[in-house]
């Protein structure tokens, strides 16, 4: 597979991936294209982070593909990458007392020495602005708040400026308003043209921002397209083992997802 | 609103800036004055003027203030600023030792001392020394210091990293283990060595700049300028590194080649140190935690002014040592635990106080 679609920025052709004889992915194939909001959904330990790892290059796969770009990861060099592609963790570490303004300049440091780092001052301005982190910028990174830190790491991948952005799960310590920031943020830079992939749990969430949604289950693909189509009763039901409601949104009739909760529940129904 | 966050953006960053220059201005007079009065102060009790003069002299300006009596000018140039020079380049080096190794395991209590890489370095120093070796001239013992303490850090690194984060519990059982191995083959080559190695050797065990050479701080001189150079150029992916090795490497560090660079950069420092003067703990611990408290953890002043502080911290240490006692020479790993000792101990509780500990 060597044909460039120029629209394609991220492509997973056939990839598995397993510790051991433990298989996490099989025969996994997505393509992630430039200004689309692509949610990756699915139950705990579908495969998501994994498969976000191999989009970010992290891991390479044992069988198949990643495409960045056109070019398989192994051609790019670490330099090459992040000027390609942010990525944005669960897990935000910092183990010294650094402050929230220092944290974001380090998204820069992929652009040091390149004419592009002439605008290193509207990047972070931007991404400050973006997230509404002015007021977190003076406290030290290991003294804020969950919540506080995702939105300081995100304005650090932010400000990286790269035309491909992953995020793991960005909302799991937001807040409601947060959250919505956060994927509106996202539609934003799908906007401007970058190509978006948002792990989310929440499916309400994801069938009102995604363009595309991808349903892992058990390391395979189990469905993939526009939310409407992806987010039915049927298919959440045999994925998730739940019985669920979706309901048009009143006001943008995007799906939203409803555990029944008045509904009896047959312990058979759940899969083994 | 972008306005707005430039403006504080600047406001921040200038404050740091000036902090940046109160901190080294301080450390730099400490340092100068510590210099100026250990080559001054001693059985020889030789007066500062004398000791600016004959420094000027040295560099071709000829001055009122140079002494004129031959005894004061060889005990400057013989005894007191090899010793002196010395002490300032082991407190440095040490300095920056431990600081890129907290850096690299991302952890704040990691230290050449504490960890092991002293020891082993100590080990490998003693053996070249007990089985008179010097294949390499000058530079045999610092050599086998070097390997002795690359292969301490090499096994530190191997088994206090997992999935790319330290255990701080793991990190210090491992010193505690390398400490006791290397003490063991430090006590078992004392035993195999003759009287006057055994001496040598005992002293190393307790750390002293006393007897200090110009080759000998050559050598220190030349490793340890080196690998500061390459580890100021790796200032920046150290700041990354904080942020965990994934993060570190989406925004186009390659980890692994840092850190490995970084662990032989280490053993090259502590290594060169410890080949000459002895175990000297704590100085690695102790100066970077201060600087970080003052000026936060951005690598490259914090590099800076370790270098400056390491420097600072040893010369004084090394004037107390030579004149607390009279007439007698004190050894300055003594001395330097005397104070890091309390100082780590500190550290620990500040920290259970604070988050519950490193489990």
């Amino acid at each position: 597979m060597t044909e460039i679609d120029t629209g394609v920025a991220l492509a997973v052709s056939r990839a598995s991936y397993g510790y051991g004889s433990h298989a996490i992915l099989r025969d996994v194939s997505i393509e992630v294209r430039e200004g689309e909001v692509l949610a990756l959904v699915g139950p705990n330990g579908a495969g998501k982070s994994t498969l976000l790892s191999l989009l970010a290059g992290d891991a390479d796969p044992d069988h198949g593909t990643v495409f960045l770009q056109g070019r398989a990861f192994p051609e790019w060099s670490a330099k090459e990458r992040a000027r390609r592609r942010a990525v944005l963790l669960q897990q935000n570490q910092m183990v010294f007392p650094f402050t929230g303004q220092q944290v974001i300049e380090m998204g820069r440091a992929p652009w040091i020495g390149t004419p592009e780092s002439d605008a290193d001052e509207e990047a972070i301005a931007r991404a400050i602005a973006f997230t509404d982190a002015g007021h977190l910028l003076h406290r030290t990174f290991p003294t804020l708040s969950g919540g506080e830190k995702a939105r300081i790491s995100l304005a650090r991948v932010l400000t990286q400026e790269a035309p491909i952005v992953l995020l793991d799960e960005p909302t799991a310590a937001l807040d409601l308003r947060h959250q919505e920031d956060v994927l509106r943020v996202a539609r934003e830079l799908a906007g401007s043209g970058a190509a978006v992939v948002v792990v989310l749990h929440d499916l309400s969430l994801a069938g009102a921002y995604a363009d595309v949604v991808v349903v892992l289950d058990k390391g395979r693909v189990a469905a993939s397209g526009a939310p409407s189509d992806v987010l039915t009763p049927e298919l959440i039901g045999a994925v998730y083992g739940l019985e669920v409601r979706v309901i048009p949104d009143e006001d943008t009739g995007r799906p939203i997802v409803v555990p029944r909760r008045g509904a009896p529940v047959d312990k058979y129904a759940l899969r083994p | 609103m972008i306005a707005a966050v430039r403006i504080a953006d600047t406001r921040g960053r200038g404050r740091r800036v000036r902090r940046g220059t109160v901190v080294i201005g301080v450390t730099i007079v400490l340092l100068v004055a510590g210099i100026a009065l250990s080559a001054s102060l001693g059985q020889l009790p030789i007066s500062v003027a004398n000791v600016g003069g004959s420094l000027l002299r040295a560099v071709g300006i000829d001055n009122p203030w140079a002494p004129t009596d031959e005894l004061i000018e060889r005990t400057l140039w013989q005894i007191r600023f090899p010793r002196v020079v010395m002490s300032l380049l082991v407190g440095a080096t040490l300095a920056i030792a431990g600081a890129v190794m907290q850096a690299v395991f991302g952890n704040p209590l990691a230290e050449p001392g504490v960890v092991g890489v002293s020891s082993g370095a100590a080990l490998g120093a003693a053996s070249a020394i007990t089985f008179g070796l010097s294949f390499l001239g000058g530079w045999t013992i610092a050599a086998f210091a070097f390997v002795g303490g690359l292969i301490a850090t090499l096994l530190v690194y191997a088994t206090a990293r997992a999935q790319g984060r330290t255990e701080t519990v793991t990190l210090l059982l491992t010193g505690v283990a390398i400490n006791a191995f290397a003490g063991a083959g430090l006590a078992l080559i004392t035993f195999l060595g003759d009287t006057q190695s055994r001496e040598q050797i005992v002293f190393w065990q307790l750390g002293s700049i006393n007897g200090a050479r110009w080759d000998e701080v050559a050598v220190v001189g030349i490793v340890g300028a080196c690998a500061t150079i390459a580890i100021m150029v790796f200032a920046r992916q150290y700041d990354l590194l904080a942020l965990g090795d994934r993060t570190a490497s989406h925004l186009g560090i390659k980890v692994e080649r840092l850190r490995i660079a970084s662990i032989v950069l280490v053993a090259l420092l502590t290594g060169a140190g410890v080949a000459f003067v002895g175990i000297i703990s704590f100085v690695g611990l102790v100066v970077p935690h201060l600087i970080r408290m003052l000026l936060g953890p951005a690598h490259r002043m914090l590099f800076v002014a370790s270098l400056l502080g390491g420097a600072a911290l040893l010369v004084w240490a090394d004037l107390l040592a030579r004149t607390l006692v009279e007439a007698s020479d004190l050894p300055i790993g003594m001395l330097t635990s005397l104070v890091g000792g309390p100082f780590f101990y500190w550290l620990i509780r500040r920290n259970r106080r604070q988050s519950g500990g490193w489990a």
